[in-house]
């Protein structure tokens, strides 16, 4: 049976995993690396699309509605900053702490980290399937992949960006080395 | 066009009942049920306050649940003794309210002055500083009279027309009137 984009070769081994399974009908592979629109993997992502519209008009309904019906009175008293009915003083915008971007920083490289290797496992199970060699070659580049990362983990941390109290930088007349980062 | 059973029930006054719309009773009702209110605990009539608002007399039944900020509230509950000092912070607090917004003086300092009308430091009613739309008497009032005080409020949520909704506060300082 042929599927329109097949190559012969995913086909024959599609087959074998319809042997090995048993509940998926000769032709179609267990693994969920198809195009879109193909057999029966179409109508998910029809789902996905129809949830995601369905979130942002529920969203949006809601603010519209509120923006249409409340009143809209702004004076000059009511604009003040909110400090408790004191007088304010100053802004209300603050310096945020730097440390918080240190740390945002490392959880989006491991956060992407996480992201690449869902797809690597996804497809694990076939080439572990192909045989031992192919298998083993799978877990060396995920743990190739992840090792550079952890050597950058490694040296965030030994730098000290990850601990949250700082030392203050050493004074001139001490003349032991080592300035810490404030 | 003052309402019958109103002045039957001896709310006093004449109650002004022209028609709502039916998109009026509905946001009523969305509004009726989820009044929040500033917390302004100035006495001992605070703590009445926080009991109406625990386990026994509870008044998050009615959606109505205690702000700190007057950004997020609805109405403003003055329960306490209003001191000159203080009622500079209270009025810049209800003009930081945002409309629509009602207050509730709750007692009889802040209805009157009460007990402290001979002090010197006591602003002799909340409503020389603010409008005030439900008076709640006593010294200081149960939580079942401060409940009563707010469904009362509630009755008044629910009878008001989007076009009055949506119109400015009175300005302070002219006479008193609902906010």
């Amino acid at each position: 049976m042929k599927m329109p984009g097949w190559e012969a070769g995913i086909l024959r081994q599609c087959q074998k995993f319809g042997r090995l399974t048993g509940h998926i009908p000769p032709g179609y592979c267990a693994l969920s690396c198809f195009p879109l629109g193909c057999g029966d993997m179409g109508f998910e992502f029809g789902a996905v699309i129809a949830f995601a519209t369905m979130a942002i008009l529920f969203a949006m309904g809601g603010l519209s509605a509120g923006r249409l019906l409340r009143p809209h009175h702004p004076t000059k008293a009511k604009s003040t900053i909110y400090e408790c009915g004191e007088a304010p003083i100053g802004k209300a915008w603050m310096n945020f702490n730097p440390r918080f971007y240190l740390v945002a920083l490392v959880f989006v490289i491991f956060e992407v980290d996480i992201a690449l290797t869902f797809p690597v496992v996804a497809v694990f199970k076939a080439w572990v399937a192909k045989g031992s060699a192919t298998g083993f070659i799978a877990l060396g580049e995920l743990l190739v992949f992840t090792l550079i990362l952890v050597v950058g983990l490694v040296w965030v941390w030994a730098h000290g960006d990850l601990g949250w109290v700082k030392r203050l930088a050493k004074t001139d007349e001490r003349p032991s080395g080592g300035r810490r980062a404030a | 066009m003052a309402s019958k059973d109103t002045m039957d029930a001896g709310m006093g006054g004449d109650v002004l009942l022209s028609h709502t719309s039916q998109l009026d009773t509905l946001i009523n009702l969305a509004r009726t049920n989820s009044l929040h209110y500033l917390l302004f605990g100035l006495a001992c009539c605070g703590i009445e306050l926080m009991q109406t608002g625990g386990p026994r007399a509870d008044l998050d039944r009615f959606g109505a649940v205690f702000r700190a900020s007057p950004r997020q509230s609805d109405f403003m509950i003055v329960a306490g003794t209003l001191t000159y000092k203080m009622a500079e912070r209270c009025k810049l607090l209800y003009e930081q309210m945002a409309e629509p917004k009602y207050v509730i003086s709750m007692g009889s300092c802040a209805n009157c002055g009460g007990l402290f009308q001979l002090g010197y430091s006591v602003c002799k009613g909340v409503d020389k500083m603010i409008p005030v739309d439900i008076y709640v008497p006593g010294c200081p009032p149960r939580p079942e009279a401060l409940t009563e005080g707010f469904l009362r409020l509630q009755d008044l949520v629910m009878r008001e027309r989007w076009k009055d909704k949506t119109r400015p506060a009175a300005p302070l300082g002219s006479a008193s009137g609902t906010g």
